[in-house]
């Protein structure tokens, strides 16, 4: 617990001033725009878009300038602004067999419908620092070879060719009714996959890639497979009801993972192919792979599985997942704990002191045997 | 030009506005902007543009059932013609001027005075330039398909 303060207030200004100043940096150099930021550190901005749970290019980029680059803070800023605006509704649940897709592959199918396209990855590049990039210099265009166009809906998804062999478990597709939410009802533990999903999906990606490689490492192993990451465009539809139709807002980049995991059934469940899934704003690969082992994880005791790892533990992943909770709760230690500390202080000196006194009259008890014995 | 007869069109159904709609929402502030040199004067704010949040939802699995992944910008308006035919605006984002662009553009294609001119003025270089975009979006994407080829071990 922490107690209010007073004082400061002429310090805490010229802190704020400071931080401006730091933030800006020196001033021979140009500062940087948030349409840099928005456009030049775009996988920063997709993650703070997704532990921020708020879908804003413009603003996430301005967020993460105002932060000095620190993502989690930036996130936190995300949050706050969001809690400013009415909520509207909820969309018609994107539909991702539609994407524009601009990275498709597949680890599980050499050849499969619509091919493997590696869009722009980092995979296969030699992590070399690229001393070119010093200088500002003409990047050239992408090369548009003769090759193949992607087009829109030629890329089933990998879970549907295993689905038909009745290979994998089919999704339920359940009712579009109500659908669990974290923003406006708290964690409860346990929690439908619906919760689960939305925390993963906001949740810190460091967490979740800690998690997901432990899970790889034998801490709750699901013998997982990339089924499928697919990353692209998808239109979003928002019912309007003067409308009665379904209005489209805008298209927006997701991106997919789809986790094919090997199990060899339960008491429950035949042996079949189970699925882990991740989803995530902007191209964001990695959050979403280990979203989706995660995810599987967290299915654990649905399938019939022992929960025995952190992973498949939900209480433990889901309460610790956001960023922006967990800064919070680290970050009040700062905060003045004054009267708690006096307390604390005053307890541990009684607590001393008794210690010592009761190290004495034990003391005293051996020397009073002693000479007791040696009377004998 | 002669000004073109107020046409209901029968044939234009919701169908023919939400693919207006998908343009309005792919264009940018400026071209939206073309409109405003075709709409009437007295247009009138049912509801100022304002912005708010939808929540994105997602299917697990691609194709299961619904959950929250995160909410979005979006900025809402709605307008009425002199005429009385009233339009609607919803665009990502927090872009209030393009949104009430949005909106004169729907209130227009529907009251369909002036479809032709909005066609040529507004809609047909939205389009253009998005076609060009995707055309060049598939064939970059397309360039980085690949085949891998699994090696065989052993004997052969």
């Amino acid at each position: 617990m922490y107690v209010s303060v007073k004082g400061g207030e002429a310090a805490i200004r010229r802190a704020h001033r400071l931080l401006a100043d730091r933030r800006r940096g020196s001033r021979d150099v140009a500062e940087i725009g948030s349409d840099q930021i928005a456009e030049q550190l775009t996988l920063a901005v997709d993650r703070v878009m997704n532990e921020g749970s708020l879908h804003d290019r413009a603003l996430a980029a301005l967020a993460i300038k105002q932060a000095r680059g620190d993502l989690v803070e930036a996130a936190f800023l995300v949050r706050a602004y969001r809690t400013t605006l009415p909520r509207f509704g909820a969309s018609r649940p994107i539909d991702t067999a539609e994407m524009v897709v601009e990275r498709r592959i597949s680890a599980t199918y050499k050849d499969l419908p619509g091919g493997q396209i590696l869009g722009p990855t980092f995979d296969y590049t030699h992590r070399l620092i690229d001393f070119g990039l010093e200088e500002a210099s003409e990047t050239p265009g992408p090369e548009a070879a003769d090759a193949l166009p992607v087009t829109p809906g030629s890329t089933p998804r990998v879970t549907e060719l295993l689905a038909r062999e009745g290979l994998v478990e089919v999704e339920p597709r359940g009712e579009d009714g109500e659908v669990g939410d974290l923003t406006r009802s708290p964690l409860r533990i346990p929690a439908k996959r619906d919760v689960r999903l939305q925390q993963l999906a906001r949740g810190d990606e460091g967490f979740l890639l800690a998690l997901g490689y432990s899970t790889q490492r034998g801490f709750g192993s699901t013998h997982p497979f990339a089924g499928e990451i697919r990353i692209g465009r998808v239109e979003v539809e928002f019912d309007v009801a003067e409308l009665g139709f379904a209005v489209p807002l805008g298209e927006i980049t997701v991106s997919e993972c789809q986790m094919i995991n090997q199990f060899s059934g339960s008491a429950k469940v035949a042996p079949t192919f189970t699925r882990g899934y991740g989803l995530a704003f902007g191209q964001a690969e990695r959050k979403v792979m280990a979203m989706a082992l995660v995810d599987r994880a967290l299915r654990t005791e649905e399938l019939g599985g022992e929960v025995i790892a952190p992973a498949q533990d939900q209480e433990f992943v889901l309460a610790h997942a956001d960023n922006v909770q967990a800064t919070g709760f680290v970050e009040h230690l700062k905060l003045p704990h004054y009267v708690d500390f006096q307390a604390e202080l005053a307890l541990v000196r009684a607590m001393r002191a008794e210690h010592a006194a009761r190290a004495e009259a034990d003391a005293a008890d051996v020397v009073e045997d002693h000479f007791e014995e040696a009377a004998e | 030009m002669t000004e073109t007869p107020p046409s209901p069109s029968p044939d234009a159904g919701p169908d023919d506005r939400r693919a207006v709609m998908t343009l309005a929402a792919a264009a940018t502030g400026e071209e939206l902007a073309a409109v405003r040199a075709l709409a009437p004067a007295g247009v009138t704010d049912l509801r100022a543009p304002e912005t708010g949040l939808v929540m994105v939802r997602g299917r697990m699995g691609g194709d299961g059932a619904p959950f929250n992944l995160g909410e979005a910008t979006v900025t809402r308006a709605a307008v009425r013609l002199p005429s009385g035919t009233t339009g609607f605006g919803h665009l990502l984002g927090r872009d209030r001027a393009r949104a009430r662009d949005a909106a004169i553009l729907d209130a227009l294609w529907v009251e369909g005075r002036a479809r032709d001119r909005l066609e040529i003025d507004v809609l047909s270089p939205i389009r253009r330039r998005l076609d060009a975009e995707s055309a060049k979006l598939a064939a970059e994407t397309g360039a980085t398909r690949v085949d891998f080829f699994t090696l065989v071990r052993g004997d052969d």
